[in-house]
């Protein structure tokens, strides 16, 4: 790809006209062009390359299409590109044909004879690689048919999926660049920007909520030798992927937002700190950072103008608490990644002591489209105090896993039985987690909780960055609880007392609980515990780490109970109060089990008594579970 | 009216407004919420906290209620703004405040009755003001052991409070950075790296971290029961010598005023619990002096190549040198500490002179200082085959010791300091504090160089408490530039400005600690009960107590002292001898800032004599 | 200065030199070093740290604080496989915890040793992302989804036999060398 320097908006505005029309088969709207493209036979095979598709091996799938177009001598016709994230993770990997909008999903390497050959080549779509709805019980052939995408509203999603992420020329195709255009040509004044940005309501979407145009203009008002822009990509929660997946499906719209937000508080450097972890999304920022300064959009003068700004990435070692703000600067420059109190807030101490900006990858990836149409239009979207969509990463016993962006104020209940297709294997939904180690714990009675900043805080739970992770009757609360604890304890900083010591001690609580050994003393100590932590805490990581606990402890007491008192679990997931029993009605004696128990605790005569496991043998491990012929072992 | 006066100092920014439990407050705008409570009378209770070193508020002890905040905040880094409103007492906060030291004792060795510094204890004095009677919370507690593989410091793992303020001292005063937190969460230890004993990294042993840590996590290694040994068996010659700043600091250890001179009382004491003879270091400070002096002027008429002169008593800044600084090692000066030369002394000249044995003497240090007991342990310092000091005790093992023994110091009557080393002038005192040892070298050196007595020996630029202090003294017709270090981090930047061309210089004093002497890491530890808050503030009151003393001497020059006068006509000779040069003078080596690397020897003990 | 941290031959230390050179013109590198170094090295020793120190300026305090705080630097040697088992929310309901223990029986080795023939090491990883294939596990650069704690054996003896099979591969292209000279 030749990527000459754009020296002004005209010229801007040039290339996004031309690469539009090599890219418009792409969008359904132009219909006229639909048929004529049909009739010429030319199609654009997009194949999902986020992370999750690349697991799955997505990538294996893009080399052998591109190897038997080759071998086909079909490159005039048909080309491949790699896109970012459809969202629909679980049926990964995913391909995208246009004009026709096919949407094939689970699709094997070996499929790839089976497309070119009849969808290509025949124009018959392959019916065993489409989707097929669980309700209607038949095949989809039209993403926008299925219902996991049905009530999304992709905004800060916009391009994934659509366009190419490592080609800078299709993002400016989508209007990519034209709000900075029109900035830096128009000279707008930073307060106008501001405005238009508090205007939307837009809140910082990495889990704190703080108003991103307040945000902006604390920045300004501070002077400094130098300043800094900085992009929070350590996305940490356990389950959400929120991020990731726009910086490898649109890195250039958090590159676009950044600049324009060092134009608006007067910076030239800005800094994107990614976790190593993310190694995909890392390679698609280099490459989208080294397009756009070859393209002068990063770098001296940008489009002709007097501003100039440079973006370099910093990359995560392997610290949760790195998300908060202060930890991630301490960590962007070198050092160990420990929070400090604030105030003084980054705004006016951050990076080396200089006023630093720092914004969440999602919060960026919303400004170029609202500064495009106007923060009213973004206004238009949300509940009353929150504003927009919110994107979430959906997972746990559902059905349809994966990336979803909604408008804020959608409720759980469409989330969980519209979007995500209701619980997994038809069991009973027990509750919804949001906001990772941070948030709580959501029961079914508040199903109907239109998602918010306020309506979550206000039952217990946050938003946090947006893991949304569904549990369903064989999940134990008090472990969940445990797992999310045991998270905390683990990458707290070690820094203040109330977080390293106190998660330490509620865990141990916790474990004690679940091992049958709690008293009922116990949950007294452990929620006063939880508040005292929450509320002396130094940094956010600390001040909400007790909230899985708090808010199982409200809504899930009768668990913590009955592990007490009744020495159970109820959801049969505590390792040290389960008994894995056999039926004696069912059991017909073939012996099975008994061999498989690596530690002979079942004994039985064969084909005469029913089998028997010894309880103070039996180390739990259910090895004999799956291997009963006839279901008869079950833990108790 | 008075109200006018504060609205004018207002308009001029310098007070503001705070309300603090529902009373207002004019207090100065730059100070922190503790600070600014302190100084109406509100004690806020702190673990970490130590004003302008460790301000990170990591302890959570200190927090406080500041209205329209949602979370309680640390008092010790909350900035005053007018019109803040604080509770610094109500439920919410003593409860968490006690959650937070619950749960430090919760990870804490608790043998509070046995420990090193019980009743000396913040973590104690905080869970007593607490009130806190029980502890909830059972588990795992962090282990990370016991290290005492040096003379001079040990470090109890399982007392560490994670507080940082060792850290702290050592990072930005001293400028060793011997230690950093290492892993995290509960695993976060303060410690250096890889969790090395201090003897094996850049560590100058000046135990300023001592002094800055709240419990007993780090300690001197206490050496009492060795010098009870010694003074027990009746063969030996046990001969004591004492510091210059110990006289200023010993009372504290029994509830005397900062700053009482009680010279007198620890002679007494000293006898009493069984030393042979009691000498006072601050004769061989006066030798010193005379030594260096003579070094300065002879680098000065003949070998200007090797000015500065660096001076070369205090054996913290010694390390200091050999780790950081090899290149500047020939111009440190080769005379030994006072400490060392009347170790030296008592073993030729004394057992020559008084006809003893020098196998059977035996010299202990009473020193403010954990230094010199890594001092006394150095290769380099012996005499003839006999260790130059055998023991070291601090300040504050000599204190316990004469508690031990149960003599009540307060009413002991004045003793005298034994011949032959007991006359002292007052520059020879004066080495106690900052600027001491300079100022005491020019006085003679300029008897040296021009043959004239300084009239007027008082150098105001070379006292107080400012680090890094530069001054010109004219020495007959030559101007030399001085300088004054204290805290090795002071001298690290006028050695890096020297180095640059910044500023040049011929000759500096340099003190590890803050405060010289007076401030050393042997010296009683304030921040109990009695004393609430660590400041470094005490050590002007020691200075001036040292200072006030030379000013009432009748001697106050080092050449003037006769018994110096003695030693050379009956044993040196002359300054810079051969004599001198065998027996007063010593070398150094480069250590470098990883001297893990090399393996060096652990430290055994003491050698038993005999 | 002179050198006082002593070269050892085993480590690429002219590789170092390199990264070192790359980066330190910028501000706070320091951990782009330290990853470029384990990249290189394979893990970041206390010799190899001593060294960053001395050409750095920054003391060896600081650089082991940093290198113990984040969990992708090692002090240890880690084996040829670095196995990473998910521990993130998605995989730890769908029972990442069976597949560890699995793992762990098979190896005999526990969460974060290395065994014996320096083939293995086992760790537990934070969410990768893959929730959707979960429970995951990562065998260096390799992704194995929808994992139940049965498919442990034959995936780890299918790495077993891959390293075998160079082995043999290796020890015949020298006997095929020696046979040629």
């Amino acid at each position: 790809m030749e990527l000459k320097n754009i020296n002004s908006v005209e010229e801007l505005s040039k290339i996004k006209d031309d690469t539009y029309n090599k890219i418009k088969i792409r969008f359904s709207e132009d219909n006229e062009d639909k048929i004529l493209e049909k009739e010429l036979k030319k199609y654009h095979i997009l194949v999902c390359s986020g992370t999750g598709c690349v697991s799955s091996r997505g990538n294996m799938v893009r080399e052998r299409l591109e190897k038997e177009i080759r071998k086909r001598k079909l490159e005039e016709r048909v080309k491949v590109f790699k896109t970012g994230c459809f969202g629909f993770c679980k049926l990964g990997p995913i391909i995208m044909i246009h004009p026709d909008e096919t949407f094939y999903i689970k699709v094997e390497p070996q499929d790839v004879d089976n497309i070119l050959t009849n969808h290509i080549v025949k124009g018959e779509r392959v019916e065993k690689l489409l989707y097929k709805s669980p309700t209607l019980n038949q095949f989809v052939e039209n993403m926008n048919e299925i219902d996991f995408f049905n009530n999304q509203m992709r905004i800060a999603l916009r391009n994934c999926g659509v366009i190419n992420p490592e080609d800078i020329t299709e993002y400016i195709a989508m209007d990519g660049y034209k709000a900075l255009g029109d900035i830096l040509t128009n000279k707008t004044p930073p307060k106008d920007i501001i405005d238009n940005v508090k205007k939307s309501g837009l809140r910082g979407r990495g889990g704190g909520g703080f108003s991103t145009g307040r945000k902006w203009e604390y920045a300004l008002s501070y002077d400094g030798e130098r300043k800094f822009v900085l992009c929070n990509a350590d996305e940490g929660d356990p389950g959400a992927f929120m991020d990731r997946s726009i910086l490898e499906g649109d890195p250039h719209s958090v590159i676009e937002a950044m600049i324009i937000a060092g134009y608006t508080i007067n910076s030239n450097q800005g800094y994107v700190y990614v976790r190593a972890e993310y190694p995909i999304a890392v390679e698609r920022l280099e490459i989208a950072i080294e397009q756009a300064r070859k393209t002068g959009l990063l770098g001296n003068n940008i489009l002709g103008s007097d501003f100039s700004f440079d973006l370099d990435l910093k990359l995560g070692a392997g610290a949760f608490v790195c998300g908060e703000e202060t930890a991630l600067i301490q960590s962007a420059m070198g050092l160990r990644g420990e929070p400090r109190p604030r105030p003084p807030f980054p705004a006016e101490v951050g990076l080396w002591e200089m006023p630093t900006l720092n914004n969440n990858v999602e919060t960026f990836a919303n400004i170029p489209i609202i500064l495009r149409k106007g923060g009213d239009w973004y206004a238009s979207i949300g509940t009353e105090k929150s504003k927009g969509t919110k994107v979430f990463a959906l997972a746990g016993q559902i059905n349809n896993t994966g990336l979803i962006e909604v408008p804020m104020g959608t409720s759980l209940r469409t989330i969980i039985y519209e979007i995500g297709g209701g619980i997994h294997d038809n069991k009973r939904f027990k509750a919804a987690q949001t906001g990772g180690p941070s948030g709580g714990c959501i029961p079914e009675e508040l199903l109907d909780t239109k998602i918010d900043f306020e309506s979550l805080s206000d039952i217990g739970s946050m938003m946090g960055s947006g893991g949304l992770i569904i549990m369903d009757e064989t999940d134990c609360m008090l472990d969940i609880s445990r797992f999310y604890l045991e998270f905390a304890q683990d990458e707290s900083c070690g820094k203040c007392v109330p977080c390293s010591i106190g998660t330490k001690r509620i865990l141990e609580i916790l474990e004690r609980i679940s091992k049958g050994e709690g008293q009922m003393e116990d949950l007294e100590i452990l929620e006063d515990l939880c508040y005292d932590v929450k509320d002396s805490s130094l940094c956010g990581l600390g001040q909400t780490a007790p909230n899985p606990i708090l808010s199982t402890l409200k809504f899930f007491k009768d668990e913590y109970i009955a592990h007490i008192k009744e020495k159970t679990c109820p959801a049969g997931v505590c390792n040290n109060l389960l008994k894995v029993v056999i039926s004696d009605e069912k059991c017909v004696s073939c012996g099975i089990c008994a061999r498989v128990c690596p530690v002979n605790a079942i004994t039985g005569e064969q084909k005469k008594s029913p089998f028997h496991i010894h309880q103070d043998v039996c180390i739990k491990c259910c090895a004999c579970i799956p291997k009963c012929p006839v279901d008869a072992i079950y833990k108790a | 009216m008075e109200n006018k006066t504060s609205e004018q100092i207002k308009q001029q920014d310098q007070t503001v407004t705070i309300n603090i439990d529902g009373q207002d407050y004019e207090v100065h705008k730059n100070l922190s919420l503790l600070e600014a409570a302190r100084t109406v009378s509100i004690e806020i209770p702190s673990l970490c906290y130590l004003k302008e070193i460790n301000e990170i508020g990591t302890c959570r002890v200190c927090v406080v209620e500041v209205e329209g905040s949602r979370n309680l905040q640390a008092s010790c880094v909350y900035p005053v703004v007018d019109g803040l409103k604080v509770r610094t007492n109500t439920d919410r906060v003593l409860r968490a405040r006690r959650t937070a030291v619950t749960l430090l004792l919760s990870n804490h060795h608790r043998e509070c009755l046995t420990c090193i510094r019980n009743l000396n204890c913040e973590l104690q004095n905080a869970s007593d003001n607490l009130g806190i009677r029980n502890i909830p919370f059972t588990g795992e507690m962090q282990d990370y052991g016991f290290h005492d593989n040096n003379p001079a410091i040990q470090r109890d793992y399982n007392k560490c409070i994670g507080c940082r303020r060792c850290m702290a001292i050592c990072n930005k005063i001293q400028e060793c950075y011997v230690y950093s937190p290492l892993n995290r969460g509960l695993n976060t230890v303060i410690a250096p790296a890889f969790q090395k004993d201090l003897s094996e990294v850049s560590c100058i042993m000046c135990g300023q971290c001592v002094l800055a840590c709240p419990t007993a996590s780090l300690s001197e290694k206490e050496h009492i029961n060795e010098v009870r040994r010694v003074l027990a068996d009746p063969e030996k010659h046990v001969v004591v010598q004492t510091a210059p700043s110990i006289q200023v600091t010993l009372g504290e250890m029994f509830g005397m005023p900062i700053g009482s001179f009680v010279a007198g009382k620890m002679i007494t004491a000293l006898k009493r619990l069984g030393f042979d003879k009691v000498f006072a270091t601050d004769m061989t400070a006066d030798l010193t002096i005379i030594e260096e002096g003579s070094e300065l002027m002879a680098r000065v008429l003949h070998e200007p190549q090797k000015l500065p002169l660096l001076s070369s008593c205090c054996p913290g800044w010694v390390k200091y040198a050999e780790h950081f600084y090899p290149e500047f090692l020939p111009h440190l000066s080769t005379t030994k500490s006072p400490h060392e030369m009347c170790g030296a002394l008592t073993k030729t000249w004394y057992a020559q002179k008084y006809d003893i044995d020098p196998a059977k003497i035996i010299n202990v240090g009473i020193m403010p200082c954990t230094a010199k007991k890594y001092e006394a342990a150095r290769p380099e310092m012996q005499s003839d085959g006999y260790r130059n000091v055998d023991y070291v005790l601090t300040t504050r093992e000599l204190g316990r010791m004469i508690r031990q023994n149960g003599l009540d110091f307060v009413n002991l009557s004045d003793g005298k300091y034994d011949e032959p080393f007991d006359q002292y002038s007052g520059a020879g005192m004066i080495f106690g504090a900052t600027g001491g040892v300079l100022e005491a070298a020019v006085r003679t050196a300029h008897k040296l160089i021009t043959g004239d007595e300084m009239s007027v020996p008082d150098y105001e630029d070379a006292r107080g408490q400012s680090g890094l202090k530069y001054g010109t003294v004219q020495l007959g017709d030559r101007k030399i530039t001085i300088v004054i270090a204290h805290g090795t981090g002071n001298a690290k930047k006028a050695l890096d400005m020297f180095k640059s061309g910044e500023k040049k210089f011929d000759y500096m004093e340099v003190m590890a600690c803050p405060g010289g002497c007076v401030g050393g890491g042997g010296q009683p530890i304030l921040g109990g009960r009695d004393h609430k808050h660590i400041s470094l503030s005490y050590r002007h009151n020691r200075a001036d107590a040292l200072y006030n003393i030379d000013k009432e001497s009748k001697i106050r020059r080092s050449h003037e002292n006769q018994r110096v006068k003695q030693i050379y006509d009956e044993f040196l000779g002359e300054p810079l001898s051969d004599i001198a040069d065998k027996y007063l003078h010593t070398s150094y080596v480069k250590r470098g800032q990883h001297p893990y690397m090399h393996k060096e020897k652990p430290y055994e003990g003491y050698k038993e004599t005999d | 200065m002179e050198q006082e941290v002593q070269v050892k031959e085993n480590f690429d230390y002219k590789k170092i030199d390199e990264i070192i050179k790359k980066y330190k013109k910028d501000d706070g590198m320091l951990i782009r070093i330290l990853q470029r170094t384990q990249e290189a090295v394979g893990y970041l020793p206390l010799e190899i740290q001593s060294y960053i120190s001395e050409k750095l300026g920054i003391p060896i305090s600081t650089i082991n604080g940093v290198v113990t705080f984040y969990s992708l630097f090692t002090q240890e040697q880690q084996g040829q496989y670095t196995i990473g088992v998910c521990m993130g929310t998605a995989c730890y309901v769908k029972g990442a915890q069976e597949v560890v223990d699995a793992i762990r029986d098979e190896l005999q080795i526990d969460v974060g040793e290395t065994t014996m023939d320096k083939l293995f090491t086992l760790k537990t990883s934070r969410c990768i992302g893959a929730c959707g294939l979960a429970p995951v596990i990562t065998i260096n650069e390799n992704v194995h989804g929808r994992l139940s704690p049965a498919d442990v054996p034959s995936i780890l003896y299918k790495y077993i036999k891959t390293h075998k099979k160079t082995r043999v591969e290796e020890s015949l292209s020298k006997v095929g060398d020696k046979n040629g000279a």
